[in-house]
C-alpha cells in the first residue's frame, strides 16, 4: 500500500500489505499472517528444487541490476565442501530509494524468512544482514525479530525442527554508500575499508571470507516466501508489459509530488500514472519537468519521456534510462536542474571510495565545474569538458559509482542544456558564491 | 586525536564479553572490527587514537590498519562531538523539499556557528549528510540514534529544545 498513505486501487499489494501495521512486526503477528509456512515447506525440499521454483518465477534482483535471482543462486557450487554464505543487502542508500527500510520496519520477518529460504537453497549456514549505520530504528526492529526467530526455533541449530543449521547475524555499516556495492559490502563484513573488488572472481566462487557467497537485496528476498507459497506461475503471470519483467515492485516516489511514499505496482505499470495518479501529481500550479525513475544513478528523463515510460527493466531502457532500485525522484518546473545535478555529483564525489583515478578525480572535478557554473563563472567549453570527463568516467573503473555520477550529468546536459547555458551566459543569477 | 587525561580501556568487563559474543559470529577476528569500533564510540562518544590501538591489539591487526578503516567510514568520529550529534540529509530529493532551510533552522536553534562545529554550550554538533534513505519523509534528521522524519524549519526549535533539556 502507498505507505504512508492509504492503499490505492491501482496498486498490487504483496510486500507492502502490512506497511504501517505494527502488529505484523512480531513473530506471533507474522505467523498469524501466514508467516514461516513457506520456510517450513522449503526445508523439506531439495535445495535444487527451491532454486528451480525461483528461476521459474521470473524474479529478478530488486536492488538495481535486475539479474535473475534463481540463476544467481544456481551459480553457487552444488558440491558442498566449504562454508557458503548469504549476504542480505540492507545498505539502502541510493538517493531516491526508501523501500527496504519499510520492509524492515514493518515486516522484518518477511525478510528473515526470505533469507532463510535462500540460505537453504544455496546451502549456506550463515546469513549476514548488512544494515546501513544510519538505519537505527530498522536495526533495533530487525535485532528484535532475530531474537524472536531464534527463541521460537525458526533459526539456530535445528531450524523449524528440520535438523538444519541456519544462523543469521546483523552487520551494521558505518556510513559509506559504496558498501551497497556487493563486493564492497563483503569487504566491509570482513572488517575492511569498503573498497569494491575486481570481478572476476565472482562472489559465487570467491565471496565473503573467500567462500562461495550470494548477495541479494532485501526486497528480492522478501518476495521469495510469497513465491514459495503461491507458486512460480503466480509470480510469473503478474505482468503488464514485457514478459521478462514480472511480479510486483515497490517504487519509492519522492521530490515534488503531493503524496511521496512507497507504491507497489505490477511490473509494466506506467510511470506517468504512478506520479500523477498514485503519488498525487504535482503541487498546485506546478507542472512536471523531469524524473529520475531508478535512483540517482540512472539517466534523467524529461517530461515527455517520463509520461511515456513503462516501469519495467525493458521499458526504462527504451526511454534511455534504467529501472534501477525503483527510487523515483520527481522534479517540477520550479527545480533548478543544474543545481540538482551538482548536488548529485557532490554526492558521488563524497561517496567515491577513491580507489580508481577516473572516479576519485572525475567525481570531484565534475562537482567543481558544476559549482563554478552555478557561481556564474562557467565557460561555454565547460559543457564539453563535462561530457568529455563523463566519457572518461564511464565503463573504466572497478565498480559503477563513477558511471553513476556521469549518468545524470550527461542526460542533464542533453535534456536541459538551456539551463546550463543560462548560468554561463549570465542570463541567470548565480546561486553559489564560490565556484 | 588523543583523549585528554589518562586513557581508560574499553574492552574490559562487560564490554569485553560483548565483544567475545560478536567474535563468535565471524570466522576471522578482523571481521569484528566494525562492531568493535561501534562499541568504542558508544563508550567514549568518539574514537580516540588510543582506542584504535587498543582495538588493534584485541583483534590482532595493526593500529594503522584500524585507522585506515576508521577514516573510511563517515559515522565514526575521529574527534569529540557535541552531546547531541545532529545529521541532516541535504541530498537532491531532500533539497527539493527544503532541506537547506532545515539546515539554517538547525544552526540557529542549536547555536552552532557553522556545519561541523560544536555549539558553545557543547550541547550540539550539526552536520550535513548524504542521503539518509528516507526521501519520502523529507527532511529526515538523525539526532544521536533517533531518526526523525518530516522535519520542517517550523518543527526545529521544539526538537532542539527537547534535546537541549535532555527530555528527548
Amino acid at each position: 500500500m502507498g505507505y504512508p498513505h492509504e492503499p490505492h486501487s491501482k496498486e498490487t499489494v504483496v510486500l507492502s500489505r502490512y506497511f504501517g501495521d505494527k502488529s505484523a512486526r512480531s513473530y506471533d503477528g507474522w505467523v498469524e499472517r501466514g508467516g514461516y509456512k513457506a520456510l517450513k515447506k522449503t526445508l523439506d525440499m531439495d535445495p535444487a528444487a527451491v532454486i528451480d521454483v525461483v528461476k521459474e518465477s521470473g524474479l529478478r534482483g530488486r536492488g538495481g541490476a535486475g539479474f535473475p535471482t534463481g540463476v544467481k543462486w544456481s551459480f553457487m557450487p552444488k558440491e558442498k565442501n566449504k562454508p557458503h554464505y548469504l549476504c542480505c543487502n540492507a545498505d539502502e542508500s541510493e538517493p531516491g530509494t526508501f523501500k527496504d527500510r519499510e520492509i524492515m520496519r514493518w515486516t522484518p520477518h518477511a525478510m528473515i524468512e526470505g533469507c532463510a529460504i535462500a540460505q537453504h537453497a544455496i546451502q549456506a549456514e550463515v546469513t549476514y544482514i548488512y544494515i546501513r549505520g544510519e538505519f537505527t530504528e530498522e536495526l533495533a526492529i530487525v535485532e528484535q525479530a532475530l531474537r524472536e526467530a531464534y527463541s521460537d526455533g525458526v533459526l539456530g541449530d535445528d531450524a523449524m525442527g528440520s535438523g538444519k543449521k541456519l544462523d543469521m547475524y546483523i552487520h551494521r555499516g558505518a556510513g559509506a554508500y559504496i558498501c551497497g556495492e556487493e563486493t564492497a559490502l563483503m569487504n566491509s563484513i570482513e572488517g575492511k575499508r569498503g573498497n569494491p573488488r575486481i570481478k572476476p572472481p565472482f562472489p559465487a566462487a570467491f565471496g565473503v571470507f573467500g567462500m562461495p557467497t550470494t548477495i541479494n537485496n532485501v526486497e528480492t528476498l522478501a518476495v521469495v516466501p510469497h513465491i514459495i507459497n503461491e507458486g512460480a506461475e503466480w509470480h510469473n503471470s503478474m505482468c503488464l508489459s514485457n514478459p521478462k519483467s514480472v511480479g510486483t515492485k515497490l517504487f519509492s516516489v519522492c521530490g515534488h509530488v503531493v503524496k511521496p511514499g512507497n507504491y507497489e505496482v505490477t511490473m509494466g505499470f506506467s510511470l506517468g500514472e504512478l506520479i500523477n495518479d498514485l503519488a498525487g501529481g504535482m503541487r498546485e500550479g506546478r507542472t512536471l519537468k523531469a524524473c529520475i525513475p531508478g535512483g540517482s544513478s540512472v539517466p534523467i528523463l524529461n517530461k515527455e519521456e517520463t509520461e511515456n515510460c513503462i516501469l519495467d527493466y525493458e521499458g526504462c531502457i527504451e526511454q534511455g534510462t534504467m529501472l534501477g532500485s525503483g527510487g523515483v525522484i520527481v522534479f517540477d518546473d520550479s527545480a533548478d536542474m543544474v543545481y540538482q545535478i551538482m548536488l548529485l555529483a557532490r554526492f558521488y564525489a563524497h561517496e567515491s571510495c577513491a580507489q580508481c583515478t577516473q572516479c576519485r578525480e572525475g567525481t570531484a572535478w565534475t562537482t567543481r565545474i558544476l559549482e563554478r557554473i552555478l557561481a556564474g563563472k562557467g565557460k561555454t567549453e565547460d559543457l564539453d569538458l563535462l561530457l568529455d570527463l563523463a566519457d572518461q568516467m564511464t565503463g573504466k573503473t572497478i565498480c559503477v559509482l563513477s558511471d553513476s555520477c556521469a549518468a545524470p550529468v550527461v542526460s542533464g546536459i542533453k535534456k536541459f542544456r538551456d539551463e546550463f547555458e543560462a548560468y554561463i551566459n549570465g542570463s541567470r543569477e548565480p546561486v553559489l558564491v564560490h565556484g | 586525536m588523543k583523549e585528554t587525561g589518562e586513557y581508560q580501556p574499553v574492552f574490559e568487563g562487560a564490554v569485553r564479553k560483548q565483544l567475545d559474543e560478536v567474535l563468535k559470529k565471524y570466522p576471522t577476528k578482523q571481521a569484528a572490527l566494525l562492531p568493535a569500533l561501534w562499541m568504542v564510540q558508544q563508550n567514549k562518544g568518539w574514537i580516540p587514537d588510543e582506542a584504535m590501538s587498543e582495538t588493534a591489539e584485541v583483534l590482532d591487526v595493526t593500529s594503522a590498519y584500524v585507522k585506515g578503516v576508521v577514516t573510511f567510514y563517515t559515522m565514526y568520529h575521529q574527534h569529540p562531538v557535541g552531546e547531541n550529534f545532529v545529521q541532516v540529509c541535504t541530498t537532491s530529493p531532500c533539497n527539493l523539499c527544503g532541506a537547506e532551510d532545515v539546515v539554517s533552522a538547525l544552526l540557529e536553534a542549536t547555536g552552532c556557528a557553522a556545519l561541523g562545529e560544536t555549539s558553545p554550550d557543547g550541547k550540539f554538533t550539526v552536520i550535513e549528510v548524504e542521503c539518509l534513505g528516507a526521501c519520502g519523509f523529507a527532511t529526515p534528521i538523525l539526532v544521536n540514534d533517533d531518526f526523525i522524519e518530516d522535519v520542517t524549519p517550523k518543527k526545529v526549535p521544539e526538537i532542539v529544545g527537547k534535546y537541549r533539556d535532555g527530555k528527548a
